[in-house]
C-alpha cells in the first residue's frame, strides 16, 4: 500500500500525548484513598536478620501498616519464581534457593528489602521506615565472581556451599580439543563483561488494589509483559486465581529488560492492598533502582581460538564465570548459557566450539538480561579475539574476518552449538559499512589526528544475534518454564476502524505506529482509524510481552494471521453478498472484489454486514468480525551486520571520544525506516556507554560504590557522535513479515568495534587488549606506563 | 503548613505544602500536572525540568514555597489552546526525537531554554553540551540534537547563522 504502510517513515501516533505531558506512566497513576509503601532495604551486603523493633515506626504519624518478611511467611506467601532452570553437566538441575519477597533469615545483598511501611503520604512512610530498628548480624561478603567462589568463601545460601548455581557446558569438547591439538596457531585471550545498570529513565513504580466486594486484585505496574506477572505473582507468590488478577502496564518510560522481572515490590503492594483493603502506591528512588533493578552483563572469561596456517578458525574454547547476584532473577539462568554460548560461532564457520559456564551466586543485586542479554558478551568475546588473532598472525582485521564469514550459499547453516541461522549476508553489511565509514581513508584522517597529538583509530565488529524468541518447545527442551508465543487480537468494528489487542508492550519501540502500519498494509485501512492496545490483561487475550526483539518478529506474526482469518470470514460474506463462490473473491488495499468482474465490496461494507446480519449466510457464518491468533515462532530470527567506531584519544587526559560510528545491520524487512534507525541509534549509544563509561562497582565485602547517578556514568549528549545507521536487509525466511528484529542490534554490535579502535589508537603502546569500560584514567595509565613500541606497524 | 501561591500554565493556584515539599511535587501531587517527571534523586537527569520565569529549572531541586509569586511554565503548557504544537514538540515529532517519551517534558524544556538563549545561533556542539543536564536512555541523543537545530529557525523566525552550523 501506499506512503503509511510497510517501508514508510511515518511519524509516531503515540507522540502526541508524550509531547503535550499527557503519558500515563504508573507514578501518575492514583487510587481513590491510595496509601504509599516506602521499602527499608539492607544497607549491608551480608548479615543475618535479627529482631526487627517495628514498634516506634508504626507509633510514626499517618502510618497505617508495616510488614516484615515474617508476616508475609505467616501468611503463606511464596518466593519469587525463577522462569528457567539449567542443568549441570551431569544432567543434576541447578541450584534454586528461595527468594523471599521481604528477607527472611539472612539479607544477601545490599537493597535488599526487609521491611515495607505503608502510611498516608510518601514522606510519613520515609520518615517511619527510618525509625524501624534492625538487628544485623555481619556476615562476611563478596560480590566479585573469583571471590565468592574462592574456597572458604562464605555462601550466599547456606545451602549452596561453594556458592555455584551450575556448571554447564555445551559442543563437542573432544573434537575442539583434537582441533587445538592440530592448530597452526592458537590465540588465547583473558577478558572481563563490565557490570551494567540498565537505569531506564522512568524508575520502577506499582500500585496494588483490591475490590472486597468482587474480591478483585489490581496492579499497575512498569512491566514490559503484563501477562507474565500475572502469571507469576498469581500462581507462585500470592495464590490469586487469573480471574480476580488486573495487571496494566501502562505507558512505561523505557526498559531494556530491566522491566521484565517479577519483582518483590509488585507482590507487596498487591498483598498489602489485598490486607489493608486500600490501595498501596510505591515508586523507586533513583537510588532504590540502583541496588533493586536486576544489573546487566558482569562475565569473566578465557576464550582460546585455533587457526590453520591460513588463518582459518578451526575450534574455538571459551571458559565463563556468570554472576547471577544474590538471587535467580526472573530469566537470569537462561542469559550466560542459551543466550550466550549458542552464539559464539557468531557469523563465523568455525567447525568446532566447546564453552563451560559457572554461574556464581554473590553478595550483589541479582543480574538478568539487559539490552541484548548474552550476545553482547558473546560479540564482545569473538569480536576482540577474532582481532586478537588478526594482529598474531598478521592478517589484516578485516581481511581475517572475510576469510572466515559463513557465505551466503550456506544457508540455512547449522552451527556447532544448537542454533540454525537462516539467511544473512555478511561480507554485503561488511562492504557497505566500511563504504559508509569511509574505512579507506582512514589512515590520512589518523595522521591528521596525530598532527593535532591525537591519538586515533579504528575498529570493526561483525557480528550477528539470535532474537524473535522462541519456538515454545525449543525453549521447553532448554529450560524454560513457559511458552514464547505470541497472541494478536485484530476487531473490526461495525463501521470499518480496527483495534488491535497484543499481547507485546511497547515502552518506547513505537508499536502503535509500527503495528498500525501492518494492518493498514494488509487491511488497508487508514492509519488514524486504527488503534493499538496493549498492556492489560483485562483487554488483551493473553501474551508474553516485549524483550529479546521479538515483538515485531512474533507479535507482528500473530497479527498477520489473525488478519488472514479476517480475510479468510470477509471473503465467504462478499461472496454471499456478490453471489460469488468464495474461491473467486479476492482481497486488495481494503476491497474485495470477484475475477473478471466489476463487483466489488468495501472492508466497510463487509464488517457492517457482519454485525447487522440481515442478509448473512447466518447458517454457516457467525456473525461479527473479529479474530484471535497465536503465533509461535518456528525459530530464532538473525539479524546481524557490521559496526565501524572511530575513536579519538587526548593523551594527556586519556579521555577517548567517538567521533564517527557507523552501523549497518540486516534486520530483516523494515516496516518503519524512521524507527528502526532511532532503536540502533538508541542501542549504540548504551553500547559506547559500556565500552567508555558505564561500570557497576561494588567493594570487595559488597558496598555498591556506583550507587547513584553521579557515581555511576551515563552516557550523555556530549560524550556521543551522531551515528549513521543504513540496514542492508536479508529476508527472515521462516516468519511470514520476513522481519529479524531491531531492537538490541545496537548494543551487540558496539562495544567491541569501540574497543578494537581503543586498541587500535593505542597501537603504538604495547596493547593487546582492554577491558571495558576504557575510562580515561585507565587509558592514561596504559599511556603513561607503555613503552611505544620501535617497530612502525 | 505554609501556603504558596503561583501561577502554573496560566492558572493561579494557591496550595498547602510542607516546608520540604520540592516544586516537582507540588506541580504532580497538589495540582495533578503529572507531564513533569521525576527521574532521579540527585538533580541529574532532567526529566522535571520546567520553566519558572521563562527559566528552565530542575523543579526537584527547589522547594515549592520559593516559588512563591513564580510564574510556571510545565510541558503541559506548551500547546496552544487550539492543540498547536509549539515549534519545539513539533520539531521533537518529526525528527523522532522521543521514545518511551520520559525524559521528553524534561528535554523539551531544557531545549526552548537553550534555543531562546542563544539568539546568534547554536552549533551541534553547543547543543550537545546544553544538553549536559538531561539524560535519554533511549534515543541515543542523535535525533534530539536534530530537532533542537531544526526548532531554531522556527522559533527565531530566520534561518540559522552560517557560522553556528
Ligand atoms: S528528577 Fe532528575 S534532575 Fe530532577
Ligand atoms: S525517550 Fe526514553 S528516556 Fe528519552
Amino acid at each position: 500500500m501506499g506512503h503509511e504502510g510497510i517501508g514508510a517513515s511515518v511519524r509516531r501516533k503515540e507522540d502526541l500525548r508524550f509531547l503535550n505531558g499527557r503519558g500515563h506512566y504508573t507514578d501518575d497513576m492514583n487510587r481513590p484513598g491510595q496509601l504509599y509503601a516506602y521499602i527499608r532495604r539492607s544497607d549491608r551486603p551480608h548479615a543475618r536478620l535479627g529482631a526487627i523493633d517495628t514498634a516506634a515506626a508504626k507509633a510514626s504519624p499517618g502510618v497505617v501498616a508495616v510488614f516484615t518478611g515474617a508476616d508475609m511467611a505467616a501468611e503463606g506467601i511464596g518466593g519469587l519464581p525463577c522462569g528457567w532452570q539449567i542443568h549441570n553437566k551431569d544432567g543434576s538441575p541447578m541450584a534454586e534457593p528461595p527468594h523471599p519477597v521481604l528477607a527472611t533469615g539472612k539479607v544477601r545483598h545490599v537493597g535488599d528489602p526487609v521491611a515495607v511501611v505503608i502510611a498516608q503520604t510518601r514522606q510519613q512512610a520515609k520518615d517511619a521506615a527510618e525509625k524501624l530498628a534492625i538487628d544485623y548480624h555481619d556476615l562476611p561478603g563478596a560480590a566479585g565472581l573469583r571471590e565468592a567462589l574462592a574456597p572458604g568463601a562464605a555462601p550466599v545460601h547456606d545451602e549452596v556451599q561453594g556458592n555455584l548455581c551450575y556448571d554447564w557446558h555445551i559442543g563437542d569438547k573432544a573434537m575442539v580439543d583434537a582441533a587445538f591439538a592440530g592448530a597452526a596457531k592458537v590465540v588465547k585471550l583473558e577478558l572481563e563483561n563490565n557490570r551494567l545498570i540498565p537505569n531506564a529513565m522512568e524508575p520502577r513504580a506499582a500500585v496494588g488494589d483490591f475490590d472486597p466486594m468482587s474480591g478483585d486484585y489490581t496492579l499497575i505496574t512498569t512491566s514490559q509483559n503484563p501477562h507474565v506477572i500475572r502469571l507469576l505473582m498469581g500462581a507462585f507468590v500470592l495464590h490469586i486465581p487469573e480471574n480476580h488478577l488486573r495487571v496494566i502496564a501502562p505507558d512505561v518510560g523505557g526498559g531494556f529488560g530491566s522491566k521484565i522481572y517479577h519483582y518483590a515490590e509488585e507482590a507487596i503492594v498487591t498483598w498489602a492492598a489485598g490486607k489493608l483493603k486500600r490501595a498501596v502506591k510505591w515508586t523507586a528512588e533513583r537510588t532504590e533502582s540502583f541496588m533493586s533493578d536486576a544489573h546487566g552483563r558482569d562475565h569473566i572469561s578465557t576464550a582460546e581460538l585455533a587457526l590453520d596456517k591460513d588463518g582459518h578458525f578451526l575450534a574455538l574454547r571459551v571458559s565463563t564465570l556468570a554472576n547471577m547476584g544474590a538471587y535467580l532473577s526472573t530469566f537470569a539462568p537462561c542469559v550466560p548459557t542459551y543466550l550466550y554460548a549458542t552464539l559464539l560461532a557468531g557469523v563465523y564457520k568455525t567447525p568446532a566450539i566447546y564453552a563451560e559456564v559457572k554461574a556464581v551466586f554473590t553478595n550483589s543485586v541479582p543480574v538478568d538480561a539487559y539490552r541484548g542479554a548474552g550476545r553482547p558478551e558473546a560479540t564482545f568475546l569473538l569480536e576482540r579475539l577474532v582481532d586478537v588473532a588478526a594482529r598474531e598472525t598478521g592478517i589484516d582485521r578485516v581481511e581475517i574476518r572475510r576469510r572466515n564469514f559463513i557465505p551466503n550459499d550456506a544457508f540455512p547453516y547449522q552451527t556447532p552449538v544448537a542454533l540454525q541461522y537462516d539467511s544473512g549476508d555478511y561480507t554485503a553489511t561488511l562492504n557497505a559499512a566500511l563504504k559508509a565509514a569511509d574505512y579507506a581513508g582512514f589512515e590520512s584522517r589518523r595522521a591528521a589526528a596525530r598532527a593535532r597529538g591525537k591519538l586515533r583509530g579504528i575498529g570493526v565488529s561483525t557480528y550477528l544475534e539470535a532474537c524473535g524468541i522462541a519456538p515454545s518447545a525449543v525453549v521447553g527442551s532448554l529450560g524454560a518454564r513457559a511458552g514464547l508465543y505470541e497472541c494478536a487480537n485484530i476487531r473490526v468494528h461495525p463501521t470499518g476502524s480496527v483495534t488491535v489487542f497484543t499481547g507485546a508492550h511497547s515502552h518506547g519501540q513505537g508499536h502503535e505506529t509500527t503495528f498500525a502500519q501492518l494492518v493498514h498494509e494488509q487491511l488497508g485501512v487508514p492509519l488514524d482509524q486504527i488503534e493499538v492496545v496493549h498492556g492489560d490483561t483485562n483487554r488483551i487475550p493473553f501474551g508474553m510481552g516485549t524483550y529479546g526483539s521479538r515483538s515485531l518478529a512474533v507479535g507482528g506474526s500473530a497479527m498477520v494471521k489473525a488478519m488472514d482469518k479476517i480475510i479468510a470470514k470477509g471473503k465467504k460474506i462478499a461472496a454471499h453478498l456478490m453471489e460469488a463462490s468464495v474461491e473467486d473473491v479476492e482481497f486488495k488495499d481494503g476491497t474485495f472484489t470477484v475475477a473478471g468482474t466489476d463487483k466489488s465490496k468495501t472492508l466497510t461494507d463487509i464488517s457492517l454486514t457482519a454485525y447487522v446480519p440481515h442478509n448473512y449466510p447466518i447458517e454457516e457464518l457467525e456473525p461479527g468480525l473479529e479474530e484471535t491468533a497465536f503465533y509461535d515462532p518456528k525459530n530464532f530470527t538473525y539479524p546481524g551486520g557490521c559496526h565501524v567506531a572511530e575513536v579519538e584519544i587526548d593523551p594527556e587526559t586519556g579521555v577517548t571520544s567517538v567521533v564517527n560510528f557507523t552501523a549497518v545491520d540486516d534486520v530483516g524487512r523494515v516496516i518503519n525506516p524512521m524507527i528502526v534507525e532511532g532503536q540502533v541509534q538508541g542501542g549504540v549509544a548504551q553500547g559506547i556507554g559500556q565500552a567508555l563509561l558505564e561500570h557497576a562497582v561494588y567493594d570487595s565485602a559488597g558496598q555498591l560504590l556506583s550507587g547513584s547517578m553521579m557515581d555511576y556514568t551515563m552516557p550523555r549528549a556530549d560524550n556521543l557522535p551522531n551515528i549513521t545507521v543504513g540496514t542492508e536487509s536479508t529476508l527472515c525466511t521462516h516468519n511470514p513479515l520476513g522481519v529479524k528484529g531491531c531492537g538490541e542490534v545496537g548494543a551487540i554490535g558496539s562495544p567491541p568495534a569501540v574497543m578494537n579502535a581503543v586498541v587500535d589508537a593505542l597501537r603504538e603502546y604495547d596493547v593487546r587488549h582492554i577491558d571495558m569500560p576504557a575510562t580515561a584514567p585507565k587509558i592514561w595509565s596504559i599511556i603513561q606506563a607503555g613503552r611505544p613500541r620501535m617497530a612502525a606497524e | 503548613m505554609p501556603q504558596v501561591s503561583l501561577t502554573v500554565n496560566g492558572t493561579q493556584h494557591t496550595v498547602e505544602v510542607e516546608n520540604r515539599t520540592l516544586l516537582v511535587e507540588l506541580l504532580r501531587e497538589k495540582i495533578g500536572l503529572t507531564g513533569t517527571h521525576v527521574g532521579c534523586d540527585t538533580s541529574q537527569c532532567g526529566a522535571c525540568v520546567v520553566h519558572v520565569d521563562g527559566t528552565s529549572v530542575k523543579s526537584c531541586t527547589m522547594l515549592a514555597v520559593q516559588a512563591e509569586g513564580a510564574n510556571v511554565t510545565t510541558i503541559e503548557g506548551l500547546a496552544a489552546a487550539d492543540g498547536t504544537l509549539h515549534p519545539m514538540q513539533e520539531m521533537f515529532r518529526e525528527h523522532h526525537a522521543l521514545q518511551c517519551g520520559f525524559c521528553t517534558p524534561g528535554m523539551v524544556m531544557s531545549a526552548i531554554d537553550l534555543v531562546q538563549s542563544h539568539p546568534e545561533g547554536l552549533s551541534e556542539h553547543q547543543i550537545r553540551e546544553g544538553l549536559e543536564g538531561n539524560l535519554c536512555r533511549c534515543t541515543g541523543y542523535h535525533n534530539i540534537v536534530k530537532a533542537i537545530a531544526a526548532a531554531w529557525p522556527l522559533m527565531h523566525g530566520k534561518t540559522m547563522p552560517a557560522a553556528a552550523e
